[in-house]
C-alpha cells in the first residue's frame, strides 16, 4: 500500500517520543501482553507498557533477560493474545534463536528493535541504523520475516498498529525497527483515534478430526488452535508436517518452509509500504530509512530550490524490500543514493536490485547522524553530472 | 508392577498415532511420563485445558506424546515460554517437562527467576545426569568421576543439587523422586500440580543407552534396581555403601510454602490499578 494518511482530521495533538507513540500505538492495536528487559534507547517502551497494560486488561512482565522476554512473548502468543517486546542491538542479539522459532512455528508476535551504534556493547545513546541485515537474516536457517522501518513519531504510532495486524494476519514475527533519534527526540503528534476493528489471527475452527495445524487454503496462512478450545495441537521448532508433528520428509520439509516465502507474497500488497518525493522526473534519486530519510527529504527540497531534479524513496516496509516500487521510483534517475547509519547495508540490497553501476552510499558510523547538507551536497554534484 | 493403578488407562493420555515413541529401550523418561499422566489422570486435569510445554532434550520430546495443547520449544527456554503461556491464559494447567541440562545449564537463569517469581506452573526435570540427545556429553548433575564423551578422563567438576537450588530461589513446591518407584513418583507430582505456586520436581532418571553403557552400569534393568538400592529416600540412606551419584540426595516433598503466587499478585494489583486511576 503507497502511504496516504487517512486518518480523521484534527485529534487533539500530544508532544510524544516515538517510544511512547509506540506504547501507545501497541494499546491501540490490541496488544495486551508485553516482555521485555531494560535496554537504552527502548526502555521508555516498556516503561510506559508498565502502566498501560495493567489498566487495559492486560499483562507487563520484565523478564531475567532477552531471551526470556522473546520466549515469554511467543508463550503468550501461543495462548491466543497479541504480544510486544522492545529491546535495542545486544537485546536483539540474543532473541534471534527464538524470533526464528516465531518464523517457523508461525506464532504472531512484534518486536521492537531501537537500533544504536554497535557492535556489542557500542554506543547506547547514540543512532545507528546497522541493524538492517540483522533484522532479517539474524536468525539462522532460511526464514522470511516482515520488517517496518518507521520515521517519525507518528509514523511509529501507525506502524505499531499496523505490525500487529501483519503479524496475526500473515502469522509471522513481525519487527519494528527505527533509530535512537525519532525514538528519543519528542514530536508534536496528532494520534489518530484508535482503530475500531483489529486484524486477528484465522481461528481453527470446524471438527478436531479434520482440522491440520498447517494446513491452508489459497491464501497460504493456516488457521491457528487456541489452547482450551479442544484441538490439543502440537507446536515445535523442528520441521513439521501439515499435522504439526516432526518430520524429515523431504517433500514435507519442502512445502512447508517454502510455504512460509510464498505466505507474505501472497499479501505484498498489505505488506509493501513506501513514500516516494518527486521521484517522477528525478535525475538522483536517493534511498533512506528512518533518520537519514528525514534529512534526505530536506535535502531533496534543498537541491530542488537549486533547480537540481532530486527525489527520495523511502521503505517504510523494509522487509521483504519494496522491490517494484523502488524500480518504479528510479525509472528516469541516472544515479542513486543510500546514505544510511551503517557501512552499505541499505545499499546492498538496492545495489542487489538495481545493478551497482549508477548507485553510491553515504555512510556514517561514528555516532552523529547525516545531515541534509551532506546528502543536498554529493546529490546536486551527482545530477549535475547526469 | 502398575497392578495399582485399576482404573488408569495410559493410552487416553497418549497420542497413540504417535506410537512407537523415540526413547531407547530401558530408558527412564518412560517411567517419568507415566508417572506425570497418571498423576494427570487421577487429578482429573482436563486435557483440553492442559498445556505441555517441553524444551529441547530427549526429556523435551515427550511432549509430543501427550494428549494436551504441547509446545516443544527451544532448548532451555521452556519455563520462559511458560511463564508467557500461563500469565496469559490462567485457566491452563501449565506443566513444564525439562532434562538436566535443558533446565540447569543453558535455562538455569530462567530455573531461578521462575523459582522466584512463584509463579503456577509444575515443572519436571528428568535428571538422568547427561546430555542423552546429543550423545551423551557431561552434563551439570554428573556426577564426579564418571565418564562421557566430553570427560573421557572421568568428571572433575562438581554437580548441581537442583532441589537446593530450587529451594534456595525460593521455589514454593520442590520435591524429589527416583523412576524406580512410579507410584511414589506420581504421588509426588499430584502433590506439585496441586500446588498454587511454583512447583519444582526433579525425578531422578535413567540414560541407559549413552550413560549407562559408557560407565558400564549394566542393563537397563540393574540400573533401575541400582536405583531401589542406591538411591536413597532418606530414611533408607544408612543402609546405603556406595551411593551413585556423588551428592547425597534425599527425595520426597523437600520445599512447600505458601508464598503468593505470581500471576494472582499481579491481577490484584492490576484490578487496584484500574479501579484507582484512570
Ligand atoms: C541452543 C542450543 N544449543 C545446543 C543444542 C543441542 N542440544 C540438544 S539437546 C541438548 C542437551 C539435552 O540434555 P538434557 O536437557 O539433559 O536432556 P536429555 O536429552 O538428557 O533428556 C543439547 C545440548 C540445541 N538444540 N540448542
Ligand atoms: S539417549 Fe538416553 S535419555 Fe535419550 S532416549 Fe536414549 S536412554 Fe533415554
Ligand atoms: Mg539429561
Amino acid at each position: 500500500m503507497n502511504v496516504v494518511d487517512t486518518r480523521r482530521a484534527k485529534p487533539a495533538a500530544k508532544l510524544l517520543s516515538g517510544n511512547a507513540a509506540c506504547a501507545a500505538g501497541a494499546i491501540a492495536a490490541g496488544c495486551k501482553f508485553f516482555a521485555g528487559y531494560p535496554i537504552t534507547p527502548s526502555s521508555e517502551i516498556a516503561e510506559r507498557l508498565a502502566t498501560l497494560l495493567p489498566r487495559n486488561n492486560g499483562v507487563f512482565v520484565q523478564m531475567e533477560d532477552e531471551i526470556a522476554a522473546m520466549a515469554a512473548v511467543i508463550g503468550a502468543s501461543m495462548g491466543g493474545v497479541k504480544a510486544l517486546t522492545a529491546t535495542s542491538g545486544p537485546g536483539f542479539s540474543l532473541k534471534q534463536e527464538n524470533i526464528g522459532y516465531a518464523a517457523g512455528a508461525e506464532i504472531p508476535c512484534v518486536i521492537v528493535n531501537v537500533m544504536r551504534g554497535g557492535p556489542s556493547t557500542g554506543m547506547p545513546t547514540r543512532p545507528s541504523q546497522a541493524d538492517i541485515m540483522q533484522s532479517r537474516y539474524g536468525s539462522h536457517g532460511d526464514y522470511p520475516i516482515i520488517v517496518l522501518a518507521p520515521a517519525s513519531a507518528r509514523e511509529i504510532y501507525d506502524e505499531t498498529i499496523r505490525a500487529f495486524d501483519l503479524a496475526e494476519i500473515c502469522r509471522s514475527p513481525v519487527v519494528l525497527l527505527y533509530d535512537q533519534v525519532i525514538a528519543q527526540s519528542s514530536e508534536t503528534v496528532a494520534l489518530g483515534a484508535a482503530p475500531a476493528a483489529h486484524a486477528e489471527r484465522k481461528r481453527a475452527s470446524g471438527p478436531r478430526e479434520t482440522y491440520k495445524p498447517f494446513a491452508v487454503g489459497a491464501d497460504g496462512i493456516p488457521a491457528m488452535a487456541r489452547p482450551g478450545d479442544g484441538y490439543r495441537t502440537h507446536t515445535t521448532g523442528l520441521t513439521h508436517g501439515e499435522d504439526g508433528f516432526p518430520t524429515q520428509n523431504p517433500e514435507a520439509v519442502d512445502r512447508n518452509l517454502s510455504r512460509l516465502f510464498t505466505k507474505l507474497d501472497h499479501h505484498r500488497e498489505l505488506i509493501d509500504s513506501w513514500e516516494t518525493v518527486r521521484c517522477d522526473d528525478a535525475d538522483v534519486v536517493i534511498v533512506a530509512i528512518g533518520i537519514s530519510a528525514r534529512a534526505a527529504k530536506r535535502a531533496v527540497e534543498l537541491c530542488r530550490a537549486e533547480g537540481k531534479r532530486v527525489g527520495l524513496f523511502r521503505p517504510i516496509t523494509l522487509w521483504p524490500f519494496p522491490e517494484a516500487a523502488l524500480r518504479e521510483a528510479v525509472k528516469t534517475a541516472r544515479a542513486v543514493l543510500v546514505p544510511e547509519l551503517n557501512l552499505g547495508q541499505l545499499r546492498h540490497e538496492v545495489e542487489r536490485l538495481l545493478g551497482r553501476d549508477r548507485v553510491e552510499g553515504i555512510n556514517l558510523i561514528n555516532g552523529e547522524p547525516i545531515g541534509p547538507a551532506q546528502i543536498a551536497a554529493r546529490a546536486s554534484q551527482l545530477a549535475s553530472e547526469a | 508392577m502398575f497392578t495399582d493403578a485399576p482404573n488408569f488407562d495410559i493410552r487416553n493420555y497418549l497420542r497413540m498415532e504417535m506410537m512407537p515413541h523415540f526413547l531407547c529401550p530401558g530408558c527412564g523418561h518412560g517411567m517419568a511420563l507415566r508417572a506425570l499422566l497418571w498423576a494427570l489422570h487421577e487429578l482429573d486435569i482436563d486435557k483440553d485445558k492442559l498445556a505441555v510445554v517441553s524444551g529441547i532434550g530427549c526429556a523435551g520430546r515427550l511432549s509430543a506424546y501427550i494428549d494436551a495443547n504441547t509446545f516443544h520449544t527451544t532448548h532451555g527456554r521452556p519455563l520462559a515460554y511458560a511463564t508467557g503461556l500461563a500469565l496469559a491464559r490462567p485457566d491452563l494447567h501449565v506443566v513444564v517437562i525439562s532434562g538436566d541440562g535443558d533446565c540447569l545449564a543453558i535455562g538455569g537463569n530462567h530455573l531461578i527467576h521462575a523459582c522466584r517469581r512463584n509463579l503456577k506452573l509444575t515443572c519436571l526435570m528428568l535428571n538422568n545426569e547427561i546430555y542423552g540427545m546429543t550423545g551423551g556429553q557431561v552434563s551439570p548433575t554428573t556426577s564426579e568421576t564418571r565418564l562421557t564423551t566430553t570427560t573421557p578422563l572421568g568428571n572433575t567438576e562438581p554437580n548441581f543439587d537442583a532441589c537446593a537450588l530450587a529451594t534456595a530461589a525460593g521455589a514454593g513446591f520442590v520435591g524429589r523422586e527416583v523412576t524406580r518407584h512410579v507410584p511414589k513418583l506420581k504421588e509426588l507430582i499430584k502433590a506439585g500440580l496441586q500446588h498454587p505456586g511454583f512447583a519444582f520436581v526433579e525425578v531422578l532418571s535413567d540414560c541407559t543407552e549413552v550413560y549407562g553403557r559408557k560407565n558400564d552400569m549394566g542393563s537397563s534393568a540393574e540400573m533401575v534396581m541400582r536405583q531401589k538400592s542406591e538411591m536413597r529416600p532418606s530414611v533408607y540412606r544408612d543402609s546405603v555403601d556406595t551411593p551413585f551419584r556423588s551428592t547425597d540426595l534425599p527425595t520426597g516433598i523437600l520445599t512447600r510454602n505458601d508464598r503468593p503466587e505470581y500471576g494472582a499478585s499481579l491481577r490484584r494489583a492490576a484490578a487496584l490499578a484500574s479501579k484507582g486511576a484512570h
